[in-house]
């Protein structure tokens, strides 16, 4: 009894009791998943173009706040530094089209899969080759980012906003509207969906499926870069980043390897999932249960259904 | 086509792979592997320790000419921070005779505990690993001077007793652990558990699994609710920034906040800035450059472009904590010179030279560092870890302040308690050789 | 010319069903099992031994197992470190409650215990597939990693929560613990790993294999056949575990010494899912090939500065050791995707065929 009571009643008491702090959990739940849903995003804008799960993904963040802190360390100031970063992140998905892709095309997805492997380790030894794997600060403040924190009195306490999350989830959904728009509204945009569609038709209309390639390797890039800067600022620029990379891989699930809304939807419901869970459930295993908790709400929604939230539905035939 | 390029590759790898019969170099030194890592998820914190213990011993060798005249044969093997690679390191350095292997990781120390004794090479794992090994009855082979981390939470308790004004103080109160989730955060546990019973206060334990280190924002929420007065951290590598960070967003009163000696590093606070002024951590050696055998270091190896550090972090904490590490080496091996009579030493005189290890307030002063550490006095025979004192630094915003005097650890609370541990390592670990080595005279 | 087949006749149904129906391949396999027994036990430094035979021996088990699952029946996993775990705990739990059964024996039965595991984390399986499965797994890998952290009757309620391998004996040789020499060891694990690479290459010859591997064909054609889809997939699960489970406790049984919840994180699923795919999906030679490529590799870029006579520091070398690594794989997946495993059937080709190109 006592055990049910502590599962099904006691953390909504506890949630009735202390609103504020109920407010807070979803706050950061909020933007712990919109941060997730940012790297998911660049995943799914690969996939979606060329079929490729890029594992890269997570290296190409921590790359790209390296690159751009590692430029500012050395004198060239932030904005042209981070002009730079972009103008490394374009070279870097030229490359990458040009050696990996391009090889590989119409090989079995594992093999590509495989490949966004090699890319993470290169990634890796390039960056600490170049910077060094000494953590670093990010460059908020000089890029503008605003600091501190708002505190609002609400519900008999406080719920506390840092100013950080609140432009990270502004510039996310700046980024996803912007997406949106280009993939909708663009000639490009246009040539990217019917690429996703089928290969063989884009290719026999003359699209070019390089060019595509490239662009959308490049958006993920600065996708990446967007989520470096903000986890950076949240903690330090590290290799260790790289870890929480991971994390974008049950929104994938949750969302659908396809879909860009279902990778926003899903980083949010695992985002607030595992906070809401972590923090009112959490201490009945003894906490720390958020490591695997994403996976098993994930896991949940994928019983009912196989494809994701958001993603097209296989029929498959024999 | 394809079968040329393949050709190709493969030749290069065959060939590449007759290089692994490597033939042992057999130059006259004494041979001291330093297991590094500066690669990785915890190279932020890997490298300045790296450097301090390199620069240290390379300072030796150039002003010096090594150790009594015999010069010292240093070699890294890259780790990072990896169980695995750090195995294949043991066993690649073993091969050359190392006087004594230094793991810096206590996933390593651990499979290196019963390999010490068959192979006859010390293993100094100054103040990680595993905490029973200091009972030197049952591990002859391994030394973790100066303290344990149970001494360190003795330390803390110490602390915050005399800010409370008595430990008894405490009743009713709650304080909050903050730990990375592993074997590393989760050993103070049982004591911190005894003190709770001890002085009636309330344990919260808050977990960072290895995987969230850098997403701690649920364990902080926990924080803001159960309000602790104390908070107490385990941090390492990219968890300690990050939690500092979070202490500061949800306004946690900063010198409430204290963590372990491996969570203050510069690099720990830095990132928070004004934000962590207040922020304490316990620490065993001296911070800064004005100690004349660190300006040694600059003079005789940063200068002349023989280090890999960044000229500025010279002095850090991290850096000073390898400077530590290697005196430590270097001062056993002096002691085992002195000890056997010889020269060139080897692995079975420095564990000699580590039972005997003494280095007095003088002594620290004739290295050129004075009050760098606390007097190393009671390592023998038995004990291999001695519990020496650590004192309390708080950073100011911008650099670390000692802010307390030298803190004696419990020994009373933690002696037992680590004698428990050894016998239940040795039951569990049966048949676990007796000691055989005798015991030396301290000098 | 120097691999033919040609005048090999099968003159009954058991010489039909042999393992290697050629004479050169029977040469070949007592050749290698004769330099793996004899050879380079007499002649190989302890270095070798400890720190690149038996590793490569026990990740080429565990590629071994993967390759069951991912390369025959098609179902990609990244829970292989977690499962690897499960055999390692149940040896340790195993022995302690046992002290006196044969260490081998321990061994082999952790097995059944990873086996029972990974049939349960295998159930998303039966509805989903490709990459979704691939994450799906990954749960596995966090939730078994957050239990070997978090149950301490895992450890025995040992402070420094890692296993240690205490010393067993057989036939009065220390096999396990520091005593055990990298000699006795590396036999008791090339025996292992031999013994069940022949049953490994048995079954996948038989009924059970080839459901398997009708599954991964295409999984509605083989339920069409008759086919029971979730026997099969879970079978595929246990049994990829159970070689998973004993390639862990061999690990920590005979190669570490020692190990704690972090050497079974998904680095290491990550690290056997690379042997497989580089030695060959669907290729148990492959899975040696992979096994030694990606452990040998980094050893032998670590010490190919030394002996040119280059100073680099070692950070430097673990840099470009990572550069070099990722660039090589992407240039052997360019070049031959099919992994190392083809190019052995190309090299034989070549044998048979020569002098002339074709």
């Amino acid at each position: 009894m006592d055990i049910l009571y502590k599962i099904f009643i006691d953390p909504f008491v506890q949630m009735g009791g202390a609103p504020d702090l109920l407010v807070q959990t979803l706050w950061e739940g909020l933007v712990g998943g919109v941060l997730y849903a940012l790297i998911a995003l660049g995943f799914v804008l690969i996939f979606k173009a060329s079929g490729v799960f890029n594992f890269a993904q997570g290296i190409m963040v921590v790359f790209a706040a390296l690159t751009l802190v590692g430029l500012h360390e050395h004198g060239v100031p932030a904005y042209v530094a981070l002009a730079l970063t972009i103008a490394v992140m374009f070279g870097l998905a030229f490359t990458i089209e040009r050696l990996v892709l391009r090889p590989l095309v119409n090989q079995p997805d594992i093999i590509l899969f495989m490949a966004t492997f090699g890319m993470t380790y290169f990634l890796i030894g390039l960056g600490e080759l170049v910077f060094g794997g000494n953590p670093k600060i990010m460059i908020a403040s000089e890029l503008g980012l605003p600091r501190g924190a708002i505190e609002i009195k609400m519900l008999g306490g406080f719920v506390s906003l840092q100013k950080i999350d609140i432009a990270a989830a502004i510039i996310a959904s700046i980024m996803v509207t912007v997406l949106a728009i280009f993939f909708q509204k663009t000639r490009i945009g246009r040539a990217l969906r019917a690429v996703a569609d089928s290969h063989k038709a884009a290719l026999s209309v003359g699209i070019s499926l390089e060019q595509i390639w490239v662009i959308v390797w490049f958006a993920a890039g600065i996708v990446a870069l967007a989520t470096g800067i903000m986890w950076g600022a949240r903690s330090d620029v590290s290799f260790a980043l790289e870890i929480i990379a991971l994390k974008a891989l049950p929104v994938l699930i949750l969302g659908g390897f396809t879909s860009i809304p279902g990778a926003i939807v899903g980083g949010v419901i695992i985002g607030v999932g595992e906070k809401l869970g972590e923090f009112y459930w959490g201490p009945l295993l003894g906490s720390g249960i958020e490591s695997w908790l994403a996976y098993v709400i994930a896991l949940i929604f994928l019983l009912f259904r196989p494809q994701g939230l958001f993603g097209e539905r296989i029929i498959e035939r024999i | 086509m394809r079968v040329k390029y393949l050709a190709l590759g493969l030749s290069l790898a065959v060939a590449g792979s007759a290089v692994i019969a490597s033939k042992a170099t057999a130059q006259e030194g004494i041979f001291v592997p330093l297991l590094t890592y500066r690669t990785g998820p915890f190279a932020g914190s890997g490298q300045p320790i790296a450097n301090g213990m390199n620069d240290y011993l390379q300072m030796l060798n150039e002003r010096d000419g090594g150790i009594g005249g015999v010069k010292l044969l240093i070699e890294e093997c890259e780790t990072g921070y990896d169980t695995k690679k750090g195995v294949e390191c043991y066993e690649q350095v073993k091969a050359k005779k190392p006087v004594v292997v230094n793991p810096y990781s206590t996933g390593i120390t651990l499979q290196l505990i019963p390999k010490a004794a068959v192979d006859k090479i010390p293993i100094l794992s100054m103040a990680y690993g595993l905490s029973a090994s200091a009972v030197g009855n049952d591990f002859p082979w391994i030394f973790n001077p100066p303290a344990t981390y149970w001494d360190g939470l003795s330390m803390m308790f110490r602390y915050i007793g005399g800010k409370e004004g008595g430990l008894d103080k405490l009743k009713g109160k709650t304080i909050g652990y903050v730990f990375f989730d592993g074997g590393y955060g989760r050993e103070p546990i049982p004591l911190l558990e005894q003190f709770a019973k001890d002085y009636g206060f309330e344990v919260k334990l808050y977990p960072v699994p290895a995987a969230e280190m850098q997403n701690q924002s649920a364990q902080w929420l926990n924080v803001r609710r159960d309000k602790p007065s104390w908070m107490i951290m385990w941090g390492w590598g990219a968890m300690n920034p990050t939690a500092v960070k979070e202490a500061a967003k949800i306004n946690f009163p900063m010198d409430k906040f204290i963590g372990i000696w491996w969570s203050g590093g510069e690099d720990d606070a830095r990132p928070a800035g004004a934000d962590a002024k207040g922020y304490l951590t316990l620490n065993f050696n001296g911070v800064g450059t004005s100690y004349p055998a660190i300006k040694d270091i600059q003079k005789f190896v940063v200068e002349k472009g023989k280090s890999q550090v960044d000229k500025t972090k010279v002095g850090e904490n991290l850096y000073n904590r390898g400077v530590y590490n290697s005196v430590l080496i270097a001062e056993a091996i002096r002691n085992a010179q002195k000890i056997s009579g010889k020269k060139v030493v080897t692995g079975e005189d420095v564990r000699r030279g580590f039972e005997t290890l003494q280095i007095s307030a003088a002594r620290w002063k004739e290295l050129g560092l004075t009050d760098f550490g606390a007097p190393i006095t009671s390592v023998s025979c038995t004990d291999h870890n001695g519990h020496h004192a650590a004192y309390m630094q708080q950073w100011d915003g911008a650099k670390w302040v000692k802010v307390s005097d030298w803190i004696a650890p419990m020994k009373d609370k933690v002696r037992p308690l680590l004698e428990a541990a050894a016998k239940d390592y040795v039951t569990k670990n049966q048949p676990w050789p007796k000691r055989t080595e005798p015991c030396d005279k301290s000098s | 010319m120097f691999y033919r087949e040609a005048g090999q006749f099968k003159t009954s149904y058991s010489a039909d069903e042999s393992v290697f129906p050629i004479l050169q391949d029977r040469i070949g396999i007592a050749v290698i099992l004769g330099l793996a027994f004899v050879v380079i036990p007499l002649t190989a430094t302890s270095f070798t031994l400890s720190s690149v035979l038996i590793p490569v021996l026990i990740f080429s088990l565990a590629a071994i197992g993967l390759n069951l699952l991912t390369g025959y029946t098609g179902l990609l996993s990244l829970g292989t470190g977690g499962f690897m775990g499960v055999g390692a705990y149940a040896c340790y739990k195993l022995t302690s409650l046992f002290p006196n059964a044969n260490i081998i024996v321990l061994i082999l039965a952790s097995g059944f215990f990873s086996a029972g595991i990974g049939a349960v984390f295998g159930l998303p399986s039966l509805r989903i597939k490709g990459f979704y499965l691939a994450v799906a797994t990954l749960a596995s890998q966090f939730f078994l990693s957050w239990c070997f952290v978090r149950v301490p009757w895992l450890v025995n309620y040992n402070v420094s929560n890692a296993i240690e391998v205490p010393t067993r004996t057989m036939f009065d040789i220390p096999i396990t613990g520091p005593n055990a020499t990298p000699m006795t060891r590396y036999l008791v694990v090339l025996s292992i790993v031999v013994g069940m690479t022949w049953l490994a290459s048995n079954l996948l010859r038989g009924r059970i294999g080839r459901t398997w591997m009708a599954v991964r064909d295409m999984d509605i054609a083989a339920e069409l056949i008759g086919i029971r889809l979730y026997r099969t997939k879970l079978l595929a699960f246990a049994v990829s575990s159970f070689y998973c489970g004993v390639a862990g406790a061999m690990m920590v049984f005979l190669w570490l010494g020692a190990a704690e919840a972090d050497s079974f994180n998904i680095n290491q699923s990550f690290l056997i899912l690379f042997m497989v795919i580089i030695g060959g999906l669907g290729s148990l030679i492959g899975s040696f090939f992979g096994a030694a490529f990606i452990w040998g590799l980094p050893i032998v870029l670590k010490m190919l500065p030394e002996f040119f006579g280059v100073k680099i520091h070692a950070a430097t070398v673990e840099h470009l050791q990572f550069m070099t690594l990722g660039a090589l794989i992407i240039f052997f997946l360019v070049v031959e995707p099919h992994g190392l495993a083809r190019l052995w059937q190309i090299g034989k080709q070549k044998l048979r065929v020569w002098p002339f190109p074709y």
